[in-house]
C-alpha cells in the first residue's frame, strides 16, 4: 500500500501577513490516479501548489516523496529543485516562449549541457510527441499550434522530465470542448503510465469525467479528501462552500418586489450576445430591482453582463431603456443611458494606478461631461471629498496615488466613481472580491440601499450567501448558458446549488 | 515654505529643475558673465538681446517645440516616435516648395506653414494609425518614416538643396525688426500657452494619461483609446512641422540630409530627463521642455568652455548618464530612505523636548 504513494504532504501551514493561507493540510497522491484540488477562490488550492513546487517556503509540515518505492521526505526551495525531482507543473497560462519551435520549448532550460545536439533534440521530441499522441511536429513554430495542442506541449515537456506528479493548474479555461476531449485523453495515457496527477479546475463536469478522488480545501483549511464515487455533486458544492444541505433554509427578509407590471423595466435585452458571450440571452432588470448572475467561475456570469455595458463587442440582440428602443455599442453609450459596471478585475478594468484617488474617482463622469468640458480642480476635490467621506475611504488624502490604498478602499473608490454618475442600472461583478469582512458586509448593506432609492442593481458574488443576502431574484448560470431563474420562495442555497450542479430539483 | 519645499522635492519636476540649476550654478563659478544678457547690433542694424542665455533659449526651441508632442505620444503609445526630425525634414521641404512657386509675402508664408502643417500631420496621422489601430510597436512604426522620410524630402527637393531667401523668412528665423527677443523663442513660448490651455481646458491630459496607464479601464470608462493615441499624433504633427519651419527659417535652406538631423534622440532624451517615464503613463509637460533646455545649456557650456565640436557629444553623453542615474528609481529610493534616517534622527532630538 505504501508503495501507491507518489506524494504525501502533512500537516502542512502557511501564513503570509494577515492572513492563514493553509492550516494543518494533508495530501496524499497515488500512483496513476488523477486526483481533483477543489476549493472556492482563495481556499488555499494554489498555495498548496506553490508550496509543493517551491515558489513559496512552507512555515511547517513535511512534504515526502516516493524515489526508488521509498518515501522520502524532501524539502523543495525552488521550482527549478522541483523539477529535477519530477514534480511538474502545467499553468493556466502557457508559460512556453510562442516563437520558438515545439522541440525547443520541450528543451529549453533543462540539463547542464553546454552544447546542443539540434538533431537529437528534434529526434526526441517527435518520439515523445508520437508516444503521447500529440499532434504537432518537433519542428514546428509554437504558436502556430492550437492552444489546446500548446497546453500538451507544456505536459510533454512535463512528462519528459521523468515526472513522478504532475501538476495541471486549470489546463482547461480556454480550451473547447474537443480540445478538452484531447487533452483528457492524454491525461488517461499518463495515467496509465503511472503518473499522479494533481488536476484544478472549476469546472464539475470535468472532474466527474475524468478524476479518480477529490480533496476539498475550504479557507486554507482540509475539509477532507474522497473517492469520486462517494461525493455527488451536489455535496462538493455544499464542501466547497462550506454549508450543509440539511442546515440551509430559506433566507427570510423583505426584499423589493421583483416585478412591477405598471412600468416598462429599466433595463430590457433580447437575444444579447458579445464576441465574449456568444450565447445569446434575455435579461431584464426593474426599478429598485436588485438581481445577480450566479454560477462558478467560468459559467459565462461576467461575459453576460459585459455584454450589458458593451465592454466586448455586440454582436446582436435588442436593447430597451424604460421601454424604449437604443443601440447600445460601446461603454460610453451604456453609460449614456445610465448604466454603471464596476469591473471584476479591479487591477485590470478598474483602477488607474499612477493617478489619484480624486482622479479615479471622477473618471467616469468627467468622461460623460465631455472632453472639453474638464472639472476645475474646486469641483472635482468636492466630489472626491464628498465620496470619500460617504464609502469611508482610506486614503492619506485625495491626491494619493490609488495603487497605495488596500484592495478594499481602491473598490470603494471604482464604486465611487460609478455612484458619482448617479446610474440608474448599476452593475456590481464581485465588488466584495478579496475584501475585508466589515467591509463586503458595508457594501452589501448599501447596495440595498441603494435599491430601497430606486437604483436598479446586478450583484455578482462567488459566494451565495451574499448574493441570497441582496439578491430577490438569480439567474443561474452554467458553461456559458442560462440554465435557470429562481426567485422568491425558491431561492434558497439548496436549490441554487442543484442548478449549479445541472440536477432536478 | 516647508510643505511648499517638500511637495517640490516630489515632484517630477525636481530632478530636471536642479539639473538646470546646477547647470547654471556651474557656469556662474565658471565665468560669472556667463549669462549676462547684452544689446548688440546685428547684421541688418537692428538692436537684439545676445548672449548665452539667448541662444540656450533660441537654441533649444524646435526641440522644445517637438518634445511636446513626443511627450503626449509616449504617454499614451508607451513608445516613443523616432521618425520626428525626417518628418520636419519633410515639412521643411513642402514649406520651402511652396515658398519658391510664389513670391514671398505674409499670406504666401503662412499658407506654405498651413501645407507643411497638413502633410506632416498626414504623415503623422500614418504612424498614429500604424500604433493605434494595427498595435505595431511605436519604435518600429516610426523606423518606417525614420529611414524613408529624408528620401521623401529629397524627392519633393528634385534632389537639391534650394535656398529661400527673403527678409520675412529671416525675421521668423532670426529676429523680427524692432523686438529684440529671436523669433523662435516668441513661437516656442506661444506653443507653450498653448499647450498648457489644450490641458486646462480639455480633458487631454486626464484622457492621454488614463490610456497610457490603463487601457482595460480607459475603455470602461468611455474613452476610446484609439482616438486619444491619434490625437497625440495629430498634435505631434503640428509640432514637427513647426519646429522643420522654423529651422529652414534660420538657415535660409531645405537639406533634407542634415535638417535637424538626430534630433529625435534629443527630444525623447528631453522627455526622459523630463522625469517622464518612456513607457508611458503618468506625464508632465513642462518636465519635457525643462528638458530640452537642459540638453541645449548643456551644449552651449561645452561650447564655451571650448570643448571641440566633434568631443562635444561624449561629454553631453557623460552628463546625460548622470541626471538618468540619478532620476532612476534606485537612486530615488535610496534618497528616500537617506531622508527618513536623518528625519528620524532629528525627530528623535525633538522626542525628549516634547515628552517633558
Amino acid at each position: 500500500m505504501q508503495n501507491d504513494i507518489v506524494l504525501s504532504m502533512r500537516n502542512i501551514s502557511k501564513s503570509f501577513p494577515g492572513v492563514r493561507a493553509l492550516q494543518n493540510v494533508d495530501f496524499t497522491l497515488r500512483k496513476g490516479e488523477i486526483h481533483a484540488l477543489m476549493g472556492e477562490n482563495g481556499a488555499g488550492k494554489s498555495t498548496l501548489i506553490k508550496v509543493l513546487t517551491g515558489v513559496f517556503p512552507k512555515d511547517s509540515g513535511q512534504v515526502f516523496l516516493n524515489m526508488d518505492g521509498n518515501l522520502r521526505e524532501i524539502n523543495v526551495k525552488s521550482p527549478y529543485e522541483a523539477q529535477n525531482l519530477g514534480i511538474s507543473t502545467v499553468y493556466q497560462e502557457i508559460t512556453l516562449c510562442p516563437n520558438l519551435t515545439v522541440a525547443e520549448n520541450m528543451f529549453i532550460g533543462r540539463g547542464n549541457y553546454r552544447t546542443v545536439s539540434w538533431r537529437q533534440m528534434k529526434k526526441r521530441a517527435a518520439d515523445i510527441l508520437e508516444k503521447l499522441n500529440i499532434p504537432a511536429r518537433a519542428t514546428q513554430q509554437l504558436d502556430t499550434c492550437s492552444i489546446a495542442v500548446q497546453q500538451m506541449v507544456a505536459i510533454a515537456r512535463a512528462v519528459d522530465m521523468d515526472c513522478k506528479v504532475l501538476i495541471l493548474d486549470e489546463p482547461t479555461s480556454s480550451l473547447d470542448e474537443q480540445e478538452v476531449e484531447k487533452l483528457f485523453s492524454l491525461m488517461r495515457d499518463l495515467k496509465a503510465r503511472g503518473v499522479g496527477i494533481i488536476f484544478i479546475t472549476h469546472f464539475l463536469e470535468q472532474v466527474y469525467e475524468i478524476c479518480d478522488r477529490i480533496t476539498v480545501l475550504r479557507n486554507g483549511e482540509l475539509v477532507g479528501e474522497y473517492e469520486i464515487k462517494d461525493l455527488p455533486r451536489v455535496q462538493l458544492i455544499s464542501k466547497m462552500m462550506g454549508k450543509d444541505l440539511e442546515d440551509v433554509s430559506a433566507l427570510q427578509k423583505k426584499k423589493p418586489t421583483d416585478e412591477k407590471p405598471d412600468e416598462p423595466p429599466v433595463y430590457e435585452a433580447v437575444g444579447l450576445s458579445s464576441i465574449e458571450c456568444t450565447n445569446a440571452f434575455d435579461f431584464r432588470i426593474s426599478r429598485g430591482e436588485v438581481n445577480g448572475f450566479t454560477g462558478l467561475l467560468g459559467s459565462g456570469r461576467s461575459e453576460s453582463v459585459r455584454a450589458i455595458f458593451a465592454a466586448d463587442r455586440i454582436t446582436g440582440g435588442k436593447i430597451r431603456i424604460n421601454g424604449k428602443d437604443v443601440k447600445i455599442k460601446k461603454p460610453k453609450d451604456a453609460m449614456k443611458h445610465g448604466i454603471g459596471y464596476l469591473p471584476e478585475d479591479r487591477k485590470r478594468d478598474g483602477i488607474v494606478e499612477d493617478l489619484s484617488v480624486r482622479e479615479n474617482i471622477i473618471l467616469a463622469l468627467q468622461v460623460m461631461k465631455g472632453f472639453f468640458r474638464p472639472f476645475s480642480r474646486t469641483e472635482a476635490e468636492e466630489f472626491a471629498d464628498k465620496y470619500i467621506k460617504l464609502l469611508g475611504i482610506k486614503t492619506a488624502s485625495m491626491d494619493t496615488p490609488i495603487k497605495s490604498l488596500s484592495g478594499g478602499n481602491q473598490q470603494k473608490a471604482i464604486l465611487a466613481r460609478w455612484l458619482l454618475t448617479n446610474p440608474q442600472y448599476l452593475i456590481l461583478d464581485e465588488p466584495t472580491r478579496g475584501i475585508d469582512v466589515g467591509t463586503k458586509v458595508e457594501i452589501q448593506k448599501l447596495v440595498l440601499k441603494l435599491a430601497e432609492e430606486g437604483m436598479s442593481i446586478t450583484f455578482i458574488s462567488s459566494e451565495i450567501e451574499e448574493m441570497l443576502r441582496t439578491c430577490s431574484r438569480m439567474i443561474v448560470m452554467r458553461d456559458r448558458k442560462i440554465v435557470g431563474e429562481l426567485k422568491g420562495e425558491e431561492m434558497t442555497q439548496d436549490n441554487i446549488m442543484h442548478t449549479i450542479a445541472g440536477e432536478a430539483v | 515654505m516647508g510643505s511648499f519645499f517638500r511637495k517640490l522635492t516630489r515632484s517630477q519636476l525636481a530632478i530636471p529643475l536642479f539639473a538646470l540649476l546646477l547647470l547654471v550654478v556651474f557656469n556662474l563659478f565658471r565665468d560669472p558673465e556667463f549669462f549676462s544678457v547684452v544689446i548688440a547690433t546685428n547684421n541688418d542694424g537692428n538692436a537684439v538681446l545676445s548672449g548665452n542665455l539667448i541662444s540656450i533659449l533660441n537654441g533649444a526651441s524646435a526641440i522644445a517645440i517637438l518634445s511636446i508632442g513626443m511627450t503626449l505620444i509616449t504617454s499614451s503609445c508607451k513608445g516613443q516616435d523616432i521618425s520626428v526630425a525626417a518628418m520636419a525634414a519633410i515639412a521643411g521641404s513642402v514649406f520651402v516648395s511652396v515658398l519658391r512657386s510664389n513670391e514671398i509675402t505674409i499670406p504666401v508664408i503662412l499658407l506654405a506653414f498651413l501645407f507643411g502643417c497638413v502633410v506632416s500631420v498626414l504623415f503623422s496621422l500614418f504612424n498614429g494609425v500604424l500604433v493605434a489601430v494595427f498595435k505595431i510597436q511605436p519604435m518600429i512604426a516610426t523606423l518606417i518614416l525614420f529611414s524613408a522620410g529624408r528620401s521623401i524630402a529629397y524627392w519633393i527637393n528634385g534632389g537639391a538643396t534650394p535656398t529661400v531667401s527673403s527678409p520675412l523668412l529671416v525675421s521668423i528665423g532670426g529676429f523680427i525688426p524692432g523686438i529684440p527677443i529671436p523669433t523662435p523663442i516668441i513661437i516656442m513660448v506661444v506653443f507653450l500657452v498653448l499647450i498648457t490651455l489644450v490641458l486646462k481646458l480639455t480633458n487631454l491630459g486626464l484622457y492621454t494619461q488614463v490610456v497610457g496607464i490603463n487601457e482595460g479601464t480607459a475603455h470602461l470608462n468611455g474613452i476610446s483609446p484609439v482616438l486619444i493615441k491619434l490625437i497625440a499624433f495629430v498634435i505631434s504633427g503640428i509640432c514637427v512641422a513647426t519646429a522643420g519651419c522654423i529651422t529652414v527659417c534660420r538657415i535660409g535652406l531645405i537639406n533634407h540630409e542634415t535638417l535637424l538631423l538626430d534630433a529625435e534622440m534629443d527630444v525623447i532624451l528631453a522627455v526622459a530627463i523630463g522625469g517622464n517615464a518612456l513607457s508611458g503613463g503618468k506625464f508632465n509637460i513642462y518636465g519635457s521642455i525643462i528638458g530640452a533646455y537642459i540638453i541645449q545649456a548643456l551644449t552651449v557650456t561645452l561650447y564655451a568652455m571650448k570643448v571641440p565640436s566633434a568631443a562635444v557629444k561624449a561629454y553631453k553623453a557623460i552628463v546625460i548618464i548622470l541626471i538618468v542615474v540619478v532620476s532612476s528609481p534606485l537612486v530615488k529610493e535610496f534618497v528616500i530612505k537617506l531622508n527618513k534616517k536623518l528625519f528620524r534622527k532629528r525627530a528623535e532630538k525633538d522626542v525628549p523636548v516634547k515628552a517633558s
